[in-house]
């Protein structure tokens, strides 16, 4: 059969990695994948050793739009155990809340993305709409929607101010109410069902052979979480429980981002009633020279930080690794043996290559005559779906509970 | 999987005197360092045997030669073990792991991208980072890389 090659991406205001795929497909189905990455290397690591250990921790929160607040704090973990130095209990607390909003407003996006590429685009709406009060309460405690700057090492930059606490206990009582329903009509609906499940299957072996982390490992079945695996800020002294499903497809995917972001805001309720009283900040004056590991759990998985000193005033080694550099390799494993129309959603279950599926274009192997545009194969899945919903029939629960939502506003 | 309790117990019972250096600096991190010849081995039995997961690999120009680091998890111990080799300048050479591990070739590309570490018996020896037109033999990470236009 005619082999053709699909390239995909590498660019998209949306993403927030730019990366390159190249499906080589025989008639429909996917028989191999290859990746490329590196067009938007901004060489932070080295500019990184450019600078002090508290400007850095500025650079790094640069790397991510979205997790904007793990690669910070994997940071200054990695400076604290450098050092040995010990962080103030209000800081722990305060470093938990803010990871665990911005796990909550990032797991939204996703839900949203996801909702509207298989041609849900009320989920989309839902999803968003969500996360908008997420991102106000981000406002009000740090100050800014994204870009926090609150993690230094030794503690946390600015105090949260407990005149806020009733309001965001409130608003978390709403977010759980509100993925409880989404989760009902999300999980029970049929055509997500037959959409989504043994989908993209990714083993529990090859989740370890790919080293992958995050809820692209916790779909599989591994209960990987660095949050308990090597706890740091808050996580050691509250009760909550870490999410994962056994099928490895990308329906566990999405029930595992859905169910953690009703665990996050439980999280979040926790450490407003135990926030101690205290100094947020250990005033480090000097950083000895070592090494240092931190590494912390950021929505989409394990953020990893290698930091080396000699004494001086900025480090001569700084390693980042994200979280996506180890996930996406695991395409190799998914996306074989899939339709085109599925390998938009396996990439899209992972999180960051989602919004490249709009730039897919399919090409003739060996010219660039373009056969199918990138509009076109996001339509190729939208309309898998539409397929499967003429065959179940309607309404199904997310538009059931879509109507139920509209007469209560009504009322 | 052995009978040790802790993978650090395993893999030093294992390995004994090849290991150059153990390193217990605190319960979460270890760092052991080893020859580079024998670095493939040890990575393959902490993978393979003690089931660690490898969370990233760190390359160090420390002007006398370029460091290794193979970050390992055991989140079961929540305890982090590196492996460290030291590899000489100016040819830098080492035994690939990527051949049984997967999730070691994006990063070993990296490190021959950024520091100029040849993984011999690579399955995939690409760049990855860098650019194609990128001149053969400049390594960013390098101590001694000069800017150029």
């Amino acid at each position: 059969m005619k082999r053709t090659v699909i390239p995909l991406g590498p660019f998209h205001p949306l993403l927030e990695e730019a990366e390159f795929f190249k499906l080589y497909v025989e008639g429909e189905t996917v028989v191999d994948v290859d990746v490329r990455i590196g067009y938007m290397h901004r060489g932070i690591e080295k500019l990184s050793t450019l600078k002090t250990y508290d400007q850095s921790t500025f650079i790094v929160e640069r790397i991510c739009g979205i997790c904007s607040t793990s690669h910070p704090i994997a940071y200054v973990l990695a400076v604290e155990d450098l050092g040995g130095f010990t962080v103030p209990d209000r800081a722990h607390y305060i470093r938990t809340i803010i990871c665990e909003l911005e796990r909550i407003h990032s797991h939204l996006l996703w839900v949203g993305l996801a909702g509207h590429f298989i041609g849900y685009d009320t989920v989309f709406m839902w999803a968003w709409k969500y996360r908008e009060p997420i991102l106000d309460i981000c406002e009000k405690l740090t100050g800014n929607r994204n870009h926090y700057a609150m993690m230094k090492p030794g503690g946390v930059r600015r105090d949260l101010n407990s005149d806020d606490f009733a309001w965001v206990q409130r608003e978390m009582d709403k977010i759980i109410g509100e993925m409880e329903m989404l989760v009902g009509a999300v999980l029970d609906d049929p055509v997500l069902h037959a959409r989504t499940k043994g989908i993209g299957v990714l083993t529990k072996e090859d989740a370890i052979a790919y080293g992958t982390v995050g809820p692209t490992v916790r779909a599989s079945g591994i209960p990987d979480d660095i949050r308990t695996d090597d706890p740091y800020a808050a996580y050691d002294r509250i009760d909550w429980k870490v999410i994962t499903w056994e099928s490895g497809d990308v329906f566990g995917k999405a029930a595992v981002r859905l169910l953690e972001i009703i665990e996050a805001a439980k999280i979040i309720k926790q450490c407003l009633d135990a926030m101690p009283e205290g100094p947020i900040d250990a005033h480090i004056k000097s950083v000895p020279a070592g090494e240092g590991i931190g590494h912390a759990e950021a929505p989409r998985g394990e953020v990893f930080h290698y930091v080396r000193g000699d004494g001086g005033n900025s480090p001569i080694r700084h390693k980042i690794r994200a979280p996506s550099y180890v996930n996406i390799p695991s395409f190799k494993a998914t996306c074989v043996g899939h339709t085109i129309a599925d390998v938009a959603l396996i990439t899209a279950a992972v999180d960051p290559c989602y919004c490249c599926t709009e730039r897919m274009a399919v090409l003739e192997r060996g010219s660039d005559n373009i056969v199918m545009s990138g509009r076109e194969l996001t339509e190729c899945s939208r309309a898998a779906t539409d397929r499967l919903k003429k065959d179940y029939g309607s309404p199904t629960p997310v538009e059931l509970a879509v109507k139920k939502l509209l007469m209560k506003e009504k009322a | 999987m052995t009978t040790e309790k802790t993978a650090l117990s395993a893999i030093r019972k294992k390995f004994g005197d090849t290991l150059v250096d153990i390193h217990e600096r605190n319960d979460r991190r270890v760092y052991i360092t080893v020859n580079s010849i024998d670095l493939p081995a040890v990575c393959r039995f902490m993978y393979e045997n003690l089931g660690g997961r490898l969370a990233t690999a760190s390359g160090v120009d420390m002007r006398s030669g370029i460091e290794i680091l193979y970050h390992f998890m055991y989140p079961q111990e929540h305890r982090m073990i590196t492996v460290r080799t030291k590899v000489k300048k100016p040819s830098p050479e080492i035994g690939s792991i990527g051949m049984f591990l997967p999730a070691a070739i994006w990063i070993e590309r990296e490190i021959y991208d950024l520091l100029g570490v040849v993984f011999t018996n690579h399955p995939d020896p690409r760049r990855l980072v860098l650019a194609d037109d990128w001149p053969d033999g400049v390594h960013p990470l390098r101590r001694d890389f000069k800017e150029f236009d």
